[in-house]
């Protein structure tokens, strides 16, 4: 799956509602059907992130924990 | 130009929205706002508007800063007295946001320097007081097939609507300006300042909304709101097929300046 993410950002650190501002220039520059991967810590950011970005449209297709932070998967809807 | 990490903070707020995002701030950014009169109405709407992104703003107002504008015309503080309005204006709309564009345009809107003005903006607001400046910035955007938002507030009551070129304009509605005195002005009968922010800022969505090119804009249709009982109300109109300047034949080609109340036109500094 690693081989077909187009682009990667590390919002290890990054607050709400900046980490979703982030995700969502970044989804802005793929096209559809692309994946993004993102690193969201763990509490609000990996609670809102991926419940805002499924609102707008996209997938969620992967999470995985990575002790304190998350590694996301979005595919662009 | 992609937007710098100080915009992202700055209209983050925006850029979360799911019908904003980041493509509708880009296009607030573009964006060219002309707002004609910089008082009750003009004032609240060019906070926002600055506050908000709008790459350029435009002001018109010939007038100075009086004492008694600052119970409504919130863009104008004490020290402003005696200051033009737009100078006033030019200030506070580079305190919330340098990164705003302003044009001040120094002067009363006529029909010789209206066409010129406008055609520069992509919407404009009439924030005017008086029905000659009405109906001119009307016949003007019909003409020069710009959208505009036309407010009106009167002691407790508002009343807005929105025209972009194929819809119902402000003169399908009213035909004609009203004669001289039969309506007062702000200046005889008074206002609530709080109408000319809620009047001012529902021109200020219109436009936001006009930029970004989403939702439904007030068009067809005229907002009217009483605060006394704080009911509102939205009356549907149509196009009028008889419309002097919009219909299928119209009577009016070019513009006109309309007899202006005496009591409207300040005397000279």
């Amino acid at each position: 799956m690693d081989s077909a993410i187009k682009q990667k950002i590390d919002l290890h650190g990054v607050t709400c509602p900046m980490n979703f501002v982030k995700t969502k220039v970044a989804l802005a520059s793929l096209a559809a059907g692309d994946l993004l991967e993102v690193i969201l810590d763990e509490g609000e950011a990996i609670l809102n992130v991926p419940r805002s970005v499924k609102e707008e449209g996209h997938q969620v297709v992967q999470v995985e924990s990575l002790g304190e932070m998350f590694r996301v998967v979005i595919r662009k809807g | 130009m992609p937007l710098s990490e100080e915009q992202l903070e700055r209209f983050s707020r925006h850029i979360i929205l799911k019908d904003v995002g980041v493509e509708g701030q880009e296009k607030i950014l573009r964006g060219k706002v002309l707002i004609v009169g910089a008082g009750g109405l003009g004032a609240p709407a060019a906070l926002y508007l600055a506050a908000a992104g709008v790459g350029t703003i435009g002001i018109v107002d010939g007038d100075v800063v009086d004492r008694t504008n600052l119970q409504r015309q919130v863009i104008h503080f004490t020290p402003d007295i005696g200051k033009a309005k737009v100078i006033s204006a030019q200030e506070k709309i580079l305190q919330i946001n340098p990164g705003v564009a302003v044009q001040i345009h120094q002067e009363r809107l006529f029909a010789h320097n209206i066409l010129d003005i406008i055609r520069r903006y992509d919407f404009v607001i009439d924030g005017t007081d008086n029905f000659p400046a009405k109906f001119l910035i009307n016949d003007a955007c019909v003409l020069a097939r710009k959208a505009f938002s036309h407010g009106g507030i009167l002691r407790f009551d508002g009343q807005t609507m929105t025209y972009v070129p194929g819809s119902a304009c402000y003169r399908c509605v009213f035909l004609q300006p009203p004669p001289k005195d039969a309506v007062p002005t702000c200046a005889q009968a008074g206002v609530l300042g709080a109408v000319a922010g809620m009047l001012g800022t529902i021109q200020a969505a219109e436009a936001l909304k006009y930029l970004i090119g989403k939702g439904r804009l007030l068009t067809d249709r005229l907002l009217i709101f009483h605060a006394l009982t704080m009911e509102f109300r939205t009356v549907r109109f149509q196009r009028n097929p008889a419309c002097p300047v919009c219909g299928a034949h119209p009577t009016i080609t070019g513009l006109q300046d309309y007899e202006q109340g005496t009591c409207d036109l300040r005397k000279p500094r």
